[in-house]
């Protein structure tokens, strides 16, 4: 008798997904399907090294063909939502996607195919049987899962798939430089990443829910001093993951260690997770305590706008350079994360996309520089622009592209910025973005004249030309310079056209200010719509 | 009994970050695990604690009746605690690499990556 009073007072439908999802909205979820099990396929057969980059390169293209498809249908519909295993969203596992989740991954996903083209130069057998492919496309699945996810939960398993598998990749060779580097870079980092679950706890506690679409509902109505101590924990987590200052001192002590790809591949994807949980945090989910804490963000993005590029300018390592000038990258971002307006998150979100094509191209062009030339240590190259003038056009292409001139992607995030900027009358930000840009041109113009105009060596052989230049193979020159040409043709192109990507980027923004149609996509918002027009009225 | 449970994660959270301020790569490790038993400790506290009241739906029933333990906080934590464990597990091996190779548990003497007194780029040019 009991039972059947039960069974009418459970509604399922009310509970449970009852429709499979079409076919068609697996979109959402395949780019992290995909490279996950080509992941543990070739972490399978990784004693069988043939056949294993070609296998890697063309899932990683299938995924680029499906994040393509995954944007236009986003910019056409709006955010795309998909959730696991049959329970309604704030209790199953949400993935959903909207415009600046998928171009960033996107993008991840074009500059990792770019790094497993280079690394076919030289690349060791060894390497291959320890898995590096197998670690690249792990590291692929973190980094997509990171930015599609709609959960925080999820977003912290994503992180540790990313930190897993890149703690593989850095010690990939095992040379002690290495291990000194490894050591840095594990300890930190996983230290952010036990904050980041603090403050999950916290948000638990406080909201009861884990679900983004949801804390966006909730957190409006949360008291604020818990949501500004969250906050706080958050914008220390995340910065933490995204070097900026003043926790970026791992960054320029690790990054230079691994191999110039691997380099490459973290300096393109890996802080630039943690800049996209950033602005997903503190603008979508809790924008009262991004309030609070706006003049500290303020302050951390003129610190980090002014500081990295004077690093730049101290450095003799080369790739050591490069990574301070991705850390000024980061404090352009939160420059836009201090003043949300449309225009602000615009310019934040072009920036990352920018960022992470440019500062690849950059570090893989280093990795070449470092096999002419048999050194990291910029004093002694010089002489390049004679042995390959190509080379020296990419590096100078790429400088001007982070400093943010004209002719290049980087130029339009800048004039966002200060725009933003300007329209709010913030002349702090607005001054420390342009002394950024011109203190980076000063850096990198002079790395430049280091390593390509200068003749020969430092010292007083520096008029005579260097002799211990080796010039490139032609497999370095196929598998080296040309996929980092790719990387900067898009870079120039972007820059000569930016419409799509401004029109791109303003959905982007206007998602992350007003997160309707991002909760709408998870079909949490049916409740809640009368709540919100109470609010409103 | 919550007031306990916060009390402990200060605790373990204050050893950790003592521990963690160590040069000593052991007591970092120490340090790190420490700090991930505090922060499980932290979520369940968060999720509210209930005694004694296991979450499993009684014979003859398709719901949980009230009250019942949060399961959430310990799927969350059991999921945390697999992967904390994991990473700790490398850092470990990695911290018994760096102190063969490196022939050295202190971290200041750990200057391969970034040489002290590392000269400054010529001012010509």
């Amino acid at each position: 008798m009991e039972t059947e009073i039960v069974k009418e007072t459970l509604v399922l439908p009310k509970a449970m997904i009852e429709v499979a999802t079409s076919a068609a909205d697996w979109l959402v979820i395949l780019p992290v399907v995909l490279a996950l099990l080509a992941s543990a396929l070739l972490l399978m057969l990784r004693s069988t090294t043939r056949g294993q980059a070609v296998f890697a390169i063309l899932v990683v293209m299938a995924i680029i063909v499906i994040e393509v498809q995954l944007l236009l249908k986003i910019l056409e519909l709006g955010p795309q939502s998909m959730t696991m295993g049959k329970w309604l969203p704030p209790f199953g596992i949400s993935f959903s996607v909207d415009v600046i989740g998928a171009s960033f991954a996107l993008a991840g996903a074009i500059v990792t195919l770019v790094v497993l083209l280079y690394v076919q130069a030289d690349i060791a057998k060894r390497e291959v049987k320890y898995g590096f492919y197998s670690l690249v496309l792990l590291m692929l699945a973190g980094v997509s899962g990171a930015f599609m996810t709609g959960d925080l939960f999820n977003l912290y398993v994503w992180f540790e798939v990313m930190l897993i598998s890149s703690f593989g990749l850095i010690i990939m060779g095992g040379r002690k430089l290495q291990l000194d580097g490894a050591i840095k870079y594990g300890f930190l980092n996983f230290l952010a990443t036990s904050f980041f679950l603090a403050a999950l706890g916290f948000i638990y506690g406080l909201m009861g829910t884990l679900n983004m679409a949801d804390i966006a509902i909730v957190a409006a109505d949360a008291p604020a001093g818990p949501l500004a101590a969250i906050g706080a924990l958050l914008l220390l987590a995340f910065g933490m993951k995204a070097a900026a200052f003043p926790v970026n001192a791992w960054l320029p002590a690790s990054y230079h260690t691994p191999h110039p790809a691997v380099s490459a591949l973290f300096g393109g994807l890996l802080t630039k997770v943690g800049v996209y949980a950033l602005l997903r945090t503190l603008v979508v989910l809790m924008p009262s305590a991004r309030e609070f804490l706006d003049p500290l963000i303020t302050i951390l993005a003129v610190a980090t706008l002014i500081l990295a590029p004077l690093g730049a300018l101290s450095q003799i390592n080369l790739r050591r350079a490069i990574g301070f000038f991705l850390i000024g990258g980061v404090g352009a971002v939160l420059a836009g994360l201090a003043m949300p307006s449309m225009r602000g998150l615009a310019g934040a979100s072009i920036y990352v996309f920018h960022s992470m094509l440019t500062i690849a191209a950059l570090y893989l062009v280093a990795g070449l520089i470092e096999r002419m030339s048999g050194t990291d240590d910029t004093r002694k190259m010089g002489g390049i622009y004679n042995a390959s003038s190509m080379m020296s056009i990419l590096f100078l292409v790429l400088i001007f592209a982070i400093a943010g001139l004209p002719p290049f992607l980087g130029f339009w995030p800048k004039l966002l910025l200060i725009e933003a900027g300007l329209g709010q009358a913030d002349s702090v930000l607005v001054v420390a973005l342009v002394l950024n840009s011109f203190l980076t041109v000063i850096a990198g113009t002079r790395l430049w004249s280091h390593i390509f105009w200068r003749n020969g060596r430092e010292g007083k052989n520096s008029e005579q030309l260097n002799d211990r230049l080796k010039p490139l193979s032609k497999k370095d020159k196929w598998f080296g310079i040309a996929p980092t040409s790719i990387l900067v043709v898009l870079i120039v192109w972007f820059g000569l056209f930016p419409n799509s990507v401004i029109d791109a980027s303003r959905t982007a923004a206007a998602d992350l200010l007003y997160p309707e149609r991002y909760i709408q996509s998870t079909g949490l918002a049916l409740d809640v719509e009368e709540d919100d027009l109470e609010v409103s009225q | 009994m919550e007031f306990a449970l916060a009390a402990l994660v200060g605790l373990f959270f204050a050893t950790a970050i003592y521990l963690l301020l160590s040069k000593a790569v052991i007591r970092m490790l120490l340090g790190i695990a420490i700090l991930g038993n505090a922060v499980n400790l932290l979520i369940f506290t968060a999720g509210r604690l209930t005694r004694e009241i296991p979450p499993i739906v009684p014979q003859g029933q398709k719901q949980l009746i009230e009250p019942f333990a949060n399961p959430l906080p310990q799927a969350l934590i059991l999921t945390a605690i697999v992967i904390g464990f994991a990473l700790f597990t490398f850092l470990l091996v990695l911290g018994y690499r760096a102190y063969q190779e490196l022939d050295a548990d202190d971290t200041d003497t750990m200057r391969i990556a970034e040489p002290e007194n590392a000269p400054r780029p010529p001012l010509s040019y």
